[in-house]
């Protein structure tokens, strides 16, 4: 049975990560996107991994729901409608070579490498193993993704706004309440 | 991290046999039909009609009606995404109540299943922003995106509310949470996090005050383009969405099925209907809200809010080993 | 179900978004085509952590830290993608050396 469900999950990634390059309406594309991601997640589930599987749907649909809203504001053809067919694409066939090479290189790794033996058996409860791990021995790793994922959001705020303090407040910054072109709930 | 969970291990072991999942849409469904059955009554008190039988039947009168009713076609419409969408709103609703107990039955023993109730509710994201997309309507498009502004509000708030509930139990699952409220019900020392999750259930049903990407100011938004059995799926999933936040807060914030004298299943029900009956008094009494005057309040006060509050729940836990008030 | 046929679905993700990457010109599709490489990682973590060791808690970090890493990549692509856009009224890669000044 989880045979099986392996089987369909895995299909379901593949052909749904493939059809996200073959359909012609940006909000087909990002379903389908958003099914690979949900089969992964439920073979991450399958894995043993319940809470990592879980996170990974979860996160995974506010990603794509997001990605969606800027495929429609940036695509040309949003819907798919119209005369023009969906051919943003160069070199194709290098990517084509160049992917399937990879393909090859890869299975031909996983197929070939002497894996060793399973190390133990797994933990009862892998959440409480992930969080200790990362209270403890990985706590470095943990302090770096909270400076990156900081550092990510003030950089992708400061990329995307082209309006700064001058904007807002006045050449003398003495300005209140700022000029935004939206006001916020909060009436700062 | 001495819980004395004696008196309530030996109620929270029962658990459901597995085909007792095909009754969670079943109950689910019950409490939705009640709820919008009070809703009806309060609606015909407000406007000074006569209170009859039929006035409490309404809604069932009303799944009647749209079941047979017929479909809009608009031009140009992405079909398969267009219905996925809607069916999608009542399944999250569905799957997120599996873990919801009933007494001390448990239909799940999912170790996650506070991130999995979660998980399936953000579903109802793409749900809705598909069904305002598929209609190729302009207004039902407009009442999606609106969906989406009302998400990225809400979402975070909610995320920190659950961890302050889990951070309280030290664990995931719902059986647990219920257990460490033996002596305390966390919504008694986590307020914070238990209003945060009632406005949530709000937002995320979009009924009540937060019923934004419905307006009327958008010809009913994303039901705009919607009749007869598509307009039934997102207007039931709407209402059995509420009913699963509800429902969902009995255990993580109300106790579960604590209490003296009733079996465990009785006070569940009671305690759900307590919620629901708050919560649908209150979505009369509040007006909706525009996404631009919540957003940044939810960003910049709710979520440090929340923040302190997890601290504080972490603190207690910490320091005294367990509440024991 | 064993190690090798989840590696081959990995490699076969990866391949598919590699395809993606190289060949479509448009910012946010090319993302895409790195969110399917990203998903193969996760998918090759997670068996690996499974298959190989399961006591200890890498292979799952390894996870968190892939999944960290498509959130900042999309976070920062379509900051990217908005610059880009407001400096040149473009969104094609081919036409998007306007950044570097």
């Amino acid at each position: 049975m989880i045979v099986a469900l392996f089987w369909v999950l895995a299909v379901l990634a593949a052909a749904s990560g493939f059809l996200v390059f073959r359909l012609a309406s940006m909000a087909r594309v990002t379903i389908a996107l958003l099914v690979s991601f949900l089969a992964a997640g439920g073979l991450v589930i399958l894995l043993g991994l319940a809470y990592l599987g879980v996170v990974v749907i979860l996160m995974m649909v506010i990603e794509m729901i997001i990605m969606a809203v800027f495929m429609i504001a940036y695509m040309m053809q949003p819907a798919g409608l119209g005369s023009m067919a969906m051919s943003m694409s160069h070199n194709q066939r290098s990517a084509a070579a160049i992917s399937a090479a990879a393909f090859v290189l890869l299975g031909a790794g996983a197929l070939l490498a002497p894996w060793p033996h399973r190390a133990g058996p797994a933990p009862g409860n892998p959440t409480f193993q992930l969080g200790k791990t990362i209270m403890g021995p990985q706590m470095l790793t943990m302090i770096i993704l909270g400076l990156v994922l900081l550092a990510a959001m003030v950089g992708a705020v400061v990329l995307a706004l082209n309006r700064g303090r001058y904007d807002r407040f006045g050449d003398d910054l003495k300005q209140r309440p700022p000029a935004d072109p939206a006001r916020g709930g909060i009436g700062r | 991290m001495n819980w004395p969970r004696q008196e309530w291990e030996r109620l929270m072991v029962a658990n459901a046999p597995p085909w007792a999942v095909l009754l969670v849409p079943v109950i689910l469904a019950g409490f939705a039909f009640a709820a919008a059955a009070a809703d009806g009554i309060l609606t015909a008190r407000a406007a000074g009609g006569r209170l009859t039988g039929a006035v409490a039947a309404a809604p069932l009168a009303e799944v009647a009606r749209l079941l047979t009713g017929q479909r809009r076609v608009t031009p140009a419409e992405d079909r398969v995404l267009w219905r996925s969408g809607l069916i999608a709103v009542p399944v999250a609703a569905a799957l997120a109540a599996v873990v919801i107990p009933f007494g001390s039955v448990t239909v799940s023993r999912m170790s996650v299943g506070v991130v999995w109730f979660n998980a399936m509710e953000v579903l109802t994201w793409a749900a809705v922003w598909v069904a305002g997309w598929g209609a190729n309507g302009t207004l039902s498009l407009v009442g999606g995106y609106r969906f989406v502004a009302q998400g990225l509000a809400y979402q975070l708030p909610l995320m920190l509310a659950l961890i302050c509930a889990a951070a309280g139990a030290q664990s995931l699952n719902v059986a647990q949470v219920v257990t460490a409220q033996a002596h305390v019900w966390f919504a008694v020392w986590m307020p914070a996090a238990f209003a945060v999750y009632l406005a949530a259930v709000y937002a995320f049903s979009f009924l009540g005050p937060f019923s934004y990407p419905a307006g009327r100011d958008l010809a009913g938004g994303v039901m705009a383009e919607l009749s007869g059995p598509d307009r039934l799926m997102l207007q039931a999933g709407r209402w059995l969405l509420l009913t699963a936040g509800a429902g969902m807060a009995v255990p993580l914030f109300l106790g579960g099925g604590a209490g003296p004298l009733l079996p465990a299943w009785v006070w569940s029900a009671v305690k759900t209907l307590a919620v629901l009956a708050v919560l649908v008094w209150a979505r009369r009494r509040l007006p909706t809200i525009r996404a631009d005057r919540y957003a940044e309040l939810a960003w910049v006060v709710l979520i440090p809010l929340t923040i302190v509050q997890a601290l504080v729940v972490s603190l207690v836990v910490l320091t005294r080993g367990g509440v024991q008030l | 179900m064993t190690l090798q046929l989840f590696l081959l679905l990995a490699a076969a993700l990866f391949a598919i978004g590699l395809y993606g990457a190289l060949s479509q010109q448009a910012i946010v599709m090319i993302m895409m085509g790195l969110e399917l490489i990203l998903n193969g990682v996760i998918i090759a973590a997670a068996a690996f952590w499974h298959y190989l060791a399961p006591g200890m808690a890498s292979g799952q970090v390894i996870v968190v830290v892939v999944v960290v890493a498509m959130a900042v990549e999309m976070a920062v692509g379509f900051a990217v993608t908005t610059a880009i856009y407001r400096a040149r009224d473009v969104s094609m890669t081919d036409e998007a050396a306007g950044l570097r000044r």
